[in-house]
């Protein structure tokens, strides 16, 4: 068995003010803006595809509103 | 095994994998800047450094006249509210009364360079052992986008429609650049928070800021090349495009002065 770096992210929407910088900060391209609009109004950020994210924490970082919570682990596959 | 979104984050999301959070040091309300405001950004670097260094209890800030005149909502330590330019004369009393505190001061351009110039010049001059974060966004972000004195050369605002005319409303002020050649200040820099990697440098830069006040230096002194949306009338990722392809050109980031030596030819 193989092991591999896994990362996953969690979006508190509602705090969500859909900047979009996260989505350009991905450098796996796994954040999109969702269809829906939260209780704001604002499109939120989605992670829409796990696999493929290193838990670089970009997206965080570039986050203004401090939305995002990153995970990261070694796992094994 | 396959490896479904479900699975992973079974796998994953526990809490000894969590390796980013909104650091406590920052409240739970909600920031009143505009969606992408390179403030929240600055606010939350900052605020993970007093975290990381163990100074949530030993540190006062002042909060200016601008988008971050509420800053002592969002940051959870001890602040002050300074009128209008006037922060780094409230930081110098507080640093004065308090010598053991962290003291700094978080400045938008309009209240650093325009109405807070003088106050800013005088108490570099001084090498008062105080801090300050300085948000360059080239303009007024908080009364509808005026004219700066940091506005770059032809760049529009509600009072420079046509572009700022250096013929007649004079060249942006470079402020860090003048401190950086003052006496009292100990450690000057300037950077950026438009990508992830500029972030972790503005950080670390603050960092150092924060270590020349422990260490009892002087002054120090850190610009961050901010954006804003709003001002400027673009989407946030749009203006941050614009913040690298044009503000860069007339704010070179990087160190200028470390340890008391300029580090940096002053152009
Ligand atoms: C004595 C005084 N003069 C003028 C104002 C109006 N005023 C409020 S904020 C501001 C400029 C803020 O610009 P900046 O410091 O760049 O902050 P930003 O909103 O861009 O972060 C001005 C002129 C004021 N509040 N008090
Ligand atoms: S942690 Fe890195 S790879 Fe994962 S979603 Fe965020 S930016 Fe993308
Ligand atoms: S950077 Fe933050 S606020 Fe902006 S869209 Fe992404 S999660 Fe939302
Ligand atoms: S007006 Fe400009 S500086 Fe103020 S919160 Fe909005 S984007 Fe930020
Ligand atoms: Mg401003």
């Amino acid at each position: 068995m193989a092991k591999k770096v896994q990362g996953y992210i969690e979006i508190d929407k509602e705090r969500c003010k859909g900047c979009e910088l996260c989505v350009v900060a991905c450098p796996k391209d796994i954040i999109r803006m969702s269809k829906d609009v939260n209780a704001k109004g604002y499109h939120y950020a989605e992670f829409f595809n796990p696999e493929p994210c290193v838990g670089c924490a970009d997206c965080a970082v570039v986050c203004p509103d401090g939305v995002i919570t990153v995970y990261r682990a070694r796992i094994e596959v | 095994m396959e490896l479904t979104a479900d699975k992973i984050k079974e796998l994953v999301v526990k809490p000894e994998n969590k390796v980013y959070t909104k650091t406590p040091l920052l409240t739970d309300k909600t920031l009143s800047y505009c969606p992408g405001c390179g403030h929240g950004v600055a606010h939350r670097i900052l605020m993970e450094l007093v975290e990381e260094m163990g100074l949530e209890n030993d540190t006062i800030g002042i909060a200016p006249v601008g988008c971050s005149v509420l800053a002592y909502e969002f940051m959870n330590v001890d602040m002050q509210e300074a009128a209008h330019g006037r922060a780094p004369a409230l930081a110098t009393a507080i640093k004065r009364l308090w010598p053991n505190k962290f003291v700094f001061s978080y400045q938008g351009d309009g209240d650093l360079a325009a109405i807070g110039g003088n106050e800013t010049l005088h108490t570099c001059n001084r090498g008062e052992n105080i801090t300050i974060i300085f948000i360059n966004n080239g303009i007024y972000g908080m009364t509808g986008g005026q004219m700066a004195p940091t506005t770059i050369p032809g760049m529009r605002t509600s009072t420079s429609p046509y572009g700022r005319d250096v013929q007649m409303m004079g060249y942006p002020l470079k402020m860090t650049e003048i401190v950086a050649m003052l006496p009292g200040t100990y450690y000057v820099s300037r950077q950026a928070v438009y990508s992830a990697k500029h972030v972790r440098k503005a950080k670390k830069a603050i960092k150092k800021a924060i270590e020349a006040q422990l260490e009892g230096k002087g002054t120090s002194f850190v610009e961050i090349v901010s954006n804003c949306n709003s001002g400027w009338k673009m989407t946030p990722v749009k203006a941050n495009q614009w913040l690298e392809e044009n503000m860069l050109d007339y704010y070179h980031l990087g160190d200028i002065k470390v340890d008391g030596k300029l580090v940096k030819e002053i152009v």
